[in-house]
């Protein structure tokens, strides 16, 4: 069955949509990541302008993060003092990042710009887990457990501004999770995602917060971010398919259901590094397509650039 | 109204009705001049039927509405692909197509085609940009642009058939894809006799988005500010709904 989306202009197959939000939805409940990254990309593949698929993402990651912060909360696994110093800089990053987005539209760049974008962080982050699990599975299988410190303490921690967070049991200076919080947001903007797979790793390795509040802090912030994306996203290019954004949210959110109940009955740790595969594979395919020779070496555009 | 007035309009007319006349050696109409988008639209069929003075080939032109469109040249820099270049033209017809009574003679001649713009080849698209433009690359461009077009399925390549009923009587059908450009299009029916464009006739069609999409499009185009904050409004209530549908589940 088709179904004509109004602001993306074309007619894409309605369980097509339902299906790969189902999937993404499920991947994310199973690893506990938000799916933007994956989705995104996904769009691109199924013809969605990507200007279109980047606005209506982080409209749809809206909803799935609202959905997972009341899990975390109810679980008291938020630091709202900290989500909210990360949000002050994602709202500043965000906003700069769609200023940029609308600027590198004109200049005939963005989609560029975007694969690019991904390439670089899907190729970082989808090493280090892949490096991560396989270090995990060698030290299991040497049994020898080492106590770890509460948190490294960097030198960036001493900066000026310091602060306590005490959720996440840290005195450290402001000005870390405020520039985390700019970089995420100016990335989730260009990108169309919630940023968590960045935003996790910098939160746990950057920041220095305990894994128990950083999925549900990570969230709690993305939720703002990710509406300011939206709404001047709306506002700016008026690219925000709400329609696509429903069917995708549809799907997810069932999705999500089957993964998280999946999560608790398989091992996490095989599991990771199937993820980090399946980041890598996307990267791969987008860094092929950056280097390959194109079918047409011109393209078109309607309307004025500058 | 003063008499002189009244009585050159009276010459003028007179003078002109054998051109008048002479020039509705034919006469077509579409069987609906609007095509409504909605939902379910996976493209349409229009019928186009009319009469001639019974001699001569008709064609038939479907132009979009107008619009510029920017072309963009790859080059490797670094091993990447990316956009070096561009020129922008304006009056390029987001949708183009042709329909033929002799598409085996090619429609009409080259000079008549030329000079009336009939086939995608022939459209005189002028690039925006007030400085000139190199000949050679103007027609690079241009090609590219066409090509890119008839890509997408917007300038479709076949050429359409004119049938006629008779003598005097014909009738062909205009195909639309899933894809057309909403706006005003027009439709030209030319009448060639002897190498000479004896009659022409131009239709208007329009192509509108209808019901639910149109509320949405009109909405997110005219009132944004809105739109996005109702975009944000939804979801947020969408994700709560969901966290509370399946707690209990």
């Amino acid at each position: 069955m088709q179904i004509y989306l109004p602001i993306a202009e074309l007619s894409v197959n309605i369980f097509l949509l339902l299906g790969l939000g189902g999937i993404v939805g499920f991947l994310s409940g199973l690893f506990g990541v938000g799916g933007g990254f994956l989705m995104t990309p996904l769009l691109f593949f199924i013809g969605i302008p990507p200007t279109v698929a980047v606005a209506s993402e982080a409209n749809q990651i809206v909803a799935s993060s609202v959905s997972g912060v009341l899990a975390h909360w109810r679980k008291s696994g938020v630091d709202f003092k900290m989500g909210v110093v990360l949000l002050v800089g994602g709202l500043l990053g965000s906003t700069m990042g769609v200023w940029l987005f609308t600027f590198l539209k004109g200049l005939g760049q963005i989609d560029l710009v975007i694969s690019l974008c991904y390439v670089i962080f899907l190729g970082i982050i989808g090493l280090l887990m892949l490096m991560e699990s396989v270090k995990a599975s060698i030290r299991e299988k040497r049994q020898g457990k080492v106590r770890k410190k509460l948190h490294k303490h960097l030198w960036v921690h001493d900066l000026p501004f310091k602060m306590r967070f005490r959720r996440s049991k840290l005195y450290i200076s402001a000005l870390v999770p405020l520039s985390v919080g700019f970089f995420v947001g100016v990335l989730a903007a260009i990108m169309g995602v919630g940023g968590g797979f960045i935003m996790v790793p910098a939160m746990i390795y950057l920041i220095g917060m305990p894994t128990s509040v950083v999925v549900g802090t990570s969230l709690f912030q993305i939720i703002f971010v990710t509406a300011n994306v939206t709404f001047l996203q709306a506002v700016n290019n008026q690219t925000v398919d709400i329609v696509l954004a429903l069917l995708l949210l549809l799907g997810g959110v069932i999705g999500a259901q089957f993964g998280t109940r999946m999560s608790t009955k398989l091992k996490g740790e095989h599991f990771r590094s199937l993820l980090a595969i399946m980041v890598l594979t996307v990267c791969v395919k987008l860094l092929y397509d950056l280097f390959s020779t194109p079918i047409d070496i011109y393209s078109i555009s309607l309307g004025v650039t500058h | 109204m003063s008499k002189a007035y009244k009585l050159s309009s009276f010459l003028i007319f007179f003078l002109l009705f054998p051109i008048l006349a002479k020039a509705e050696v034919i006469l077509a109409d579409l069987s609906t001049h609007k095509i409504e988008i909605d939902t379910n639209f996976t493209g349409t069929e229009v019928v186009l039927f009319g009469a001639t003075d019974g001699v001569g080939d008709v064609v038939v032109a479907v132009r979009g509405p107008m619009s510029q469109a920017t072309v963009r040249k790859k080059e490797k820099r670094a091993g990447i692909w990316m956009n070096v270049d561009h020129v922008t033209y304006k009056n390029v017809p987001k949708f183009y197509w042709v329909a033929c009574s002799n598409r085996d003679k090619g429609c009409a001649p080259k000079a008549v085609k030329s000079r009336h713009q009939i086939g995608a080849n022939n459209l005189r698209f002028k690039p925006v940009s007030l400085e000139p433009l190199e000949p050679q690359k103007d027609i690079t461009y241009r090609k590219a642009l066409l090509r890119n077009k008839k890509r997408e399925g917007v300038y479709p390549e076949d050429i359409g058939k004119i049938s006629f009923l008779g003598e005097k009587l014909f009738r062909t059908k205009l195909n639309f894809p899933a894809n057309i450009p909403t706006g005003i299009y027009t439709v030209e029916v030319f009448q060639i006799r002897d190498d000479l464009l004896v009659g022409a006739q131009t239709i208007p069609l329009i192509a509108r988005k209808v019901g639910f999409e149109a509320a949405i499009y009109n909405f997110a185009h005219n009132n944004s500010i809105a739109y996005g904050a109702v975009a944000v409004i939804i979801a947020l209530i969408a994700g709560w709904m969901a966290s509370v549908l399946f707690k209990k589940g």
